[in-house]
């Protein structure tokens, strides 16, 4: 077991909003809100194809040393998600390849059985090298394997499905058969119609890529051989994790020094506002080139210090996230400053100071839990900025390390890529079509967010 | 053409839809002929205003009605394409809102928003549209119309603003103008203009008014018939003489007697129990069945039909089927058990005194922030309130009376002056003094919705103030006086583990009166508590407020403009304009032998619930100055209509006309 930074930073976060839903589950004030999501059917969507992201982020985020065959531990560093997908990792090929070729994308000379030599494009070493006869045989091989991962997909969603179903029959104690009318009548509280059905398109797209990715590259392999599928299902974690952690990293000072400045007022609100002036006067872009440069320079220096190259992106990436943080907090802390300043001439805030309550008791109790919402409704709204900050920080190549994936490292090595003829194009395919369904559903569930936590759009329902 | 301008017969209307919509409007009848001032009374949530909206197809979004017919003037204005019924909304028939300060668009000129309604319904053009909003201006009493017009909302006064409103109805000259609570917003003297203004405005266009109020005061200055509604229903109709001589339904009786008077100030005030049903509920029998003193076996099983009695007097109530004799004992108010929880004693130790106390705002401007000026809230304001005694603190809104309760208990620091509670001077307190101290002295808001944390559970907000001064051993023992706290102001134990929201406006005060008294405090500063609440609700928080300080020997500081609850409640009055107490005295001397202009002036704008008795109206011109600049001299001179040039000199001196009596006013004789 090896535990990056980032790493307890994110079953940090995880334990949070664990926490932070048994907490809502008890208060109703917070249940309300969170039901009204669930009861959009596109929220309920949302959260469906946004927990596959999770789900993989999280297992990608349990390190560990793997073991030789014969149990002597090695020096790499490799995740649980890396091993489950063990064959994507390992089947490299030598260069370019398109989506589910069988031979290489550029043409080298192959030595023939006899000797001879002829120029061509060789058959890939992973890449439908089951496939004697690819011309012939791979359409066919592709549709069966489509339609067995379909079809195994939808197994397990029956199975998944029927489970739900009856656990919901016996929770809310009615018949099976009548809660099924119910639902495909689209007549429940809940939407969960919509959620089976989110649910079984993700797990037949998913079950498709399964049976099909350990045959062929599905989304082509780039310059090394590396499959780009791989490449994009492991930069699931650093977008995520830049979307979430910077927000962790600056929600403590915003909120704080927004509701102090709100609260106190005086020369206190006086510094706090000169601090936050300051900061967002500076570009953003410029302070974290700066700070990424010089912790490069730090990084190659003390090169010693890091036991292996996952350590040393790792780390860069926990910079970045500070430095974005630090970047970034300054509107969330002008929101919370102007609520701060409207809930201390509230009558409640009032009648508590002529209690004599302390200022202490009054933020945490008073001001604190009336504010949550906005803060809550901006980490929504933040996370899916946050992911196409990194996109266009890598691109400028002050992102993430060159050696983590990530999307915006997958676009910057397209750059060249588009330019090559003839044109490489799925890599630059394969990372915005997850970064835009990352980024699309967790928009969209965002403004479910707002519209169930904002007070003012709640009282015309 | 007949004399009936507008006939709405069974008009229901109904929000949502499913399997329990809420009826809010379920079989209203009306006629209203031209000419003649029509109420529509009631309490919150009767349905009054979605009566109008009904009739003027305005309803919000998920409203509909679904059966009835509104005629105006023969037309079925329910079966009109929406188009045409545009041109009737403005055209023949407007409409004016409660709150003229979220009516007006900001961002343009008064003019032009008028010119704007000028525009849809007269075919003018330039030069003529000016002349016509100029006009307009000038028929709603504005002075200096020509001026007025471009200035923008924010420069008006909330008086103006509503001037603004009738005016902009008018531009399309209609025949029936609905009024929806024109001046719940507005002060009595702003109020008395503004009614007096609806009053002329009526004669001369040969308008007709639907007028929707709460007051009965309103309603007996201003109209000719009116109807009484009660849970979307109209429970009674009457010429307004009629139904002050004798009310019918029982509700009407009620509302009559839980108003707060005078007469009535050695008697606890009768009080409707219970509140008005949900209106998604299916009614069986007689909606106000369970709430009724009157009420006998068939209210609860049979719908009660419409009675007409003499002269266009009809009554929903199953008391008058049969013209029988129970009509004339009915009338007889409900005698309540009568206590006299009050004893009079004037030689009781001063508790709180305030002398000179002032409260500045400054007015920063330009780029280092200097001080260019100061907003004087309160301009050296001197008082004292005996213990076991309730001083009220009269004046119009912006006079500063907030600030003072405010100032007193230190949550805003004031500028100069003392406020010694019980010996000890407030102002030099040190922080941890003044925290302890603040057991003793404890403050109801009027908003009782935005006084509680909506976060909070009820049992949490009550105990809040114990916490803070450790009151109570331990959790436990704190609980068990909420509990007792609870019970004391009348509300249910089960209560503290809910949240504020789930509690009616009355309820909610209780609970904020509970809060207060959790400290044992021996001063309580209430805050306008009952200007937010409807008249029945109002008379259970003034009962309470009365019991509780005859039990435990409270004083109160009770801050309010409502005149009828000062003369319930109060021993002493102090009437404040623009920061400064301009008379004081105990309450029969100020009520009844005002001394002030002012005084007399705020006495006799006052609308008074009985349509016979006839008044000297004393006319206040114009609005309250700023308190940035108040007038030179006597503040009231620009107002007063005794002032002569010597009120402009300086400011009167204080006149003793006896031991308690004293006024600030040059013309006063000793």
């Amino acid at each position: 077991m090896v535990l990056l930074s980032t790493d307890i930073l994110i079953f940090l976060l995880l334990a949070l909003a664990i926490g932070y839903a048994l907490y809502a589950r008890k208060h109703e004030h917070l249940r309300a809100p969170w039901s009204l999501v669930l009861r959009s059917k596109v929220g309920i969507s949302c959260m469906v194809v946004l927990s596959f992201y999770i789900l993989v982020g999280l297992l990608d985020s349990v390190h560990f040393h793997p073991t030789t065959k014969n149990g002597a531990p090695t020096g790499d560093v490799i995740s649980l998600f890396d091993h489950l997908v063990t064959p994507l990792r390992e089947q490299q090929e030598k260069t370019y390849s398109a989506p589910f070729a069988a031979h290489l994308y550029s043409k080298e000379s192959i030595d023939l059985p006899d000797g001879g030599q002829i120029r061509g494009y060789p058959r890939l070493q992973w890449g439908g090298a089951h496939l004697e006869d690819p011309q012939q045989m791979r359409l066919a091989d592709i549709l069966s394997r489509t339609l067995a991962g379909a079809f195994e997909g939808l197994l397990i969603w029956l199975i998944i499905a029927a489970a739900f179903v009856a656990r919901l029959a016996s929770r809310e104690s009615c018949s099976i058969g009548r809660l099924l009318h119910r639902l495909l009548d689209g007549r429940s509280e809940i939407p969960w119609h919509v959620m089976l059905y989110t649910l079984a398109i993700m797990l037949v797209l998913t079950f498709i890529a399964l049976n099909l990715a350990t045959h062929y590259h599905i989304m082509g392999t780039d310059k090394v051989g590396e499959d780009v599928f791989y490449q994009a299902l492991k930069s699931i974690r650093t977008g995520l994790v830049i979307g979430t952690l910077t927000t962790l990293v600056m929600l403590p000072a915003a909120v704080l020094l927004g509701i102090m400045a709100g609260y106190f007022r005086g020369w206190v609100d006086d510094v706090i506002q000169y601090i936050y002036t300051t900061l967002s006067s500076i570009p953003g872009v410029l302070l974290i080139a700066a700070a990424i440069l010089m912790l490069q320079v730090y990084m190659s220096n003390h090169a010693d210090e890091f036991n292996s190259l996952v350590e040393r992106a790792d780390l860069r990436l926990l910079f970045l996230c500070l430095i974005l943080g630090v970047t970034s907090w300054t509107g969330l802390c002008r929101l919370l400053r102007g609520e701060a300043m409207k809930l201390r001439e509230t009558d409640y805030v009032q009648a508590a100071t002529a209690f004599g309550v302390s200022h202490f008791t009054i933020i945490t109790r008073h001001i604190l839990p009336n504010v949550m919402h906005i803060v809550l409704i901006s980490l929504v709204l933040d996370f899916s900025g946050l992911v196409l900050a990194e996109a266009v920080l890598s691109y400028v190549n002050i992102g993430v390390d060159p050696t983590m994936n990530s999307w915006g490292n997958m676009i910057n090595s397209a750059r060249m890529e588009m330019a090559r003829e003839p044109v490489v194009w799925w890599s630059l395919v394969a990372a915005l079509l997850f970064m835009f369904t990352l980024v699309l559903s967790a928009n969209l569930f965002s403004d479910v967010v707002r519209d169930a936590f904002d007070p003012r759009l709640r009282q015309g329902k | 053409m007949s004399d009936l301008l507008l006939r709405v017969s069974n008009l229901k209307t109904v929000i949502g839809s499913g399997d329990s919509p809420v009826r809010v409007v379920d079989g209203l009848d009306l006629e209203i002929r031209r000419g003649e001032t029509f109420t529509l009374l009631g309490e919150s949530g009767c349905g009054k205003s979605m009566s109008a909206l009904s009739i003027m197809r305005l309803l919000p979004m998920g409203g509909h009605i679904i059966d009835g017919t509104v005629e105006l003037d023969g037309v079925d204005l329910l079966k009109l394409p929406e188009q045409e019924m545009r041109r009737v909304r403005g055209g023949r028939m407007a409409m004016i809102f409660q709150e003229p300060m979220t009516s007006l668009n900001p961002v343009m000129s008064v003019g032009k928003q008028i010119a704007e309604s000028v525009q849809l319904h007269d075919n003018l053009r330039g030069a003529a549209i000016t002349k016509r909003v100029v006009e307009l201006l000038d028929d709603v009493g504005i002075p200096d119309p020509e001026r007025r017009a471009q200035e923008y909302p924010h420069q008006l006064s909330g008086g103006m603003k509503q001037r603004v409103m009738i005016a902009m109805a008018l531009a399309g000259r209609p025949e029936l103008l609905i009024a929806d609570e024109p001046t719940t917003a507005l002060d009595v003297t702003i109020q008395a203009q503004v009614l007096e203004l609806m009053g002329r405005l009526k004669r001369e266009y040969g308008m007709a008014i639907l007028q929707i109020t709460h007051d009965l005061g309103v309603v007996a200055e201003s109209s000719d018939h009116l109807a009484v509604m009660y849970a979307g229903q109209v429970v009674e109709r009457a010429s307004c003489r009629g139904f002050f001589n004798k009310p019918l339904h029982p509700y009407s009786q009620k509302l009559f007697d839980s108003l707060p008077t005078e007469q009535k100030r050695d008697r606890p005030l009768s009080v409707i129990k219970g509140t008005v049903p949900p209106l998604d509920s299916q009614f069986i029998g007689c909606r106000f069945a369970d709430r009724c003193d009157h009420v006998f076996d068939r209210c609860r099983s049979e719908v009660p039909q419409w009675d007409l009695l003499s002269e266009g007097q009809g009554v929903r109530c199953h008391l008058y089927d049969q013209i029988d004799p129970k009509v004339g004992t009915l009338c007889l108010p409900t005698e309540t058990v009568v206590e006299p929880c009050e004893q009079e004693k004037r030689d009781k130790p001063t508790l709180l005194s305030v002398s000179d106390l002032k409260v500045h705002f400054p007015i920063y401007k330009g780029l280092f922030k200097r001080t260019v000026g100061a907003v004087k809230a309160v301009d050296g304001l001197s008082l004292a309130i005996k213990e076991g005694r309730t001083l009220a603190l009269v004046g119009e809104s912006g006079c500063g009376k907030t600030t003072v309760g405010k100032a007193i208990l230190q949550l805003i620091r004031p500028t100069a002056g003392s406020a010694k509670f019980d010996g000890d001077e407030l102002t030099q307190l040190s922080r941890s003094a003044l925290r302890t101290r603040r057991r003793d002295m404890q403050i109801i808001f009027q908003d009782p919705v935005s006084s509680m944390n909506p976060r909070m559970l009820v049992g949490d907000i009550v105990a809040e103030g114990m916490v803070a001064q450790s009151i109570g051993v331990d959790h436990a023992d704190r609980q068990e006086r909420v509990e007792r706290l609870l019970e004391q102001v009348g509300l249910p134990v089960s209560a503290i583990n809910r949240y504020p929201h789930e509690f009616s406006g009355g309820q909610r005060q209780r609970i904020c009166i509970a809060r207060a008294l959790a400290v044992n405090p021996r001063l309580i500063i209430c805050d306008e508590p009952t200007s937010a609440l409807d008249v029945s609700v109002q008379a259970q928080i003034l009962n309470l407020l009365k019991s509780l300080q005859s039990e435990l020997g409270l004083s109160y500081l009770f801050i309010t403009h409502n005149i009828s609850v000062v003369a319930y409640l109060a021993h002493e009055v102090a009437v404040m304009y623009l920061g400064r107490i301009v008379e004081q005295g105990t309450v029969e001397e100020v009520l009844q032998t005002p001394a002030h202009p002012y005084t007399q002036a705020l006495l006799s704008a006052v609308p008074v619930p009985d349509p016979e008795r006839a008044k000297e109206r004393i006319h206040l011109q114009g609005d309250m100055p700023s308190p940035a600049v108040p007038p030179v001299g006597c503040h009231f001179h620009p107002r007063c209509p005794q002032a002569t040039d010597l009120c402009k000199q300086a400011y009167p001196d204080r006149v003793v006309l006896s031991d308690t009596h004293t006024v600030y006013c040059i013309h006063t004789e000793r």
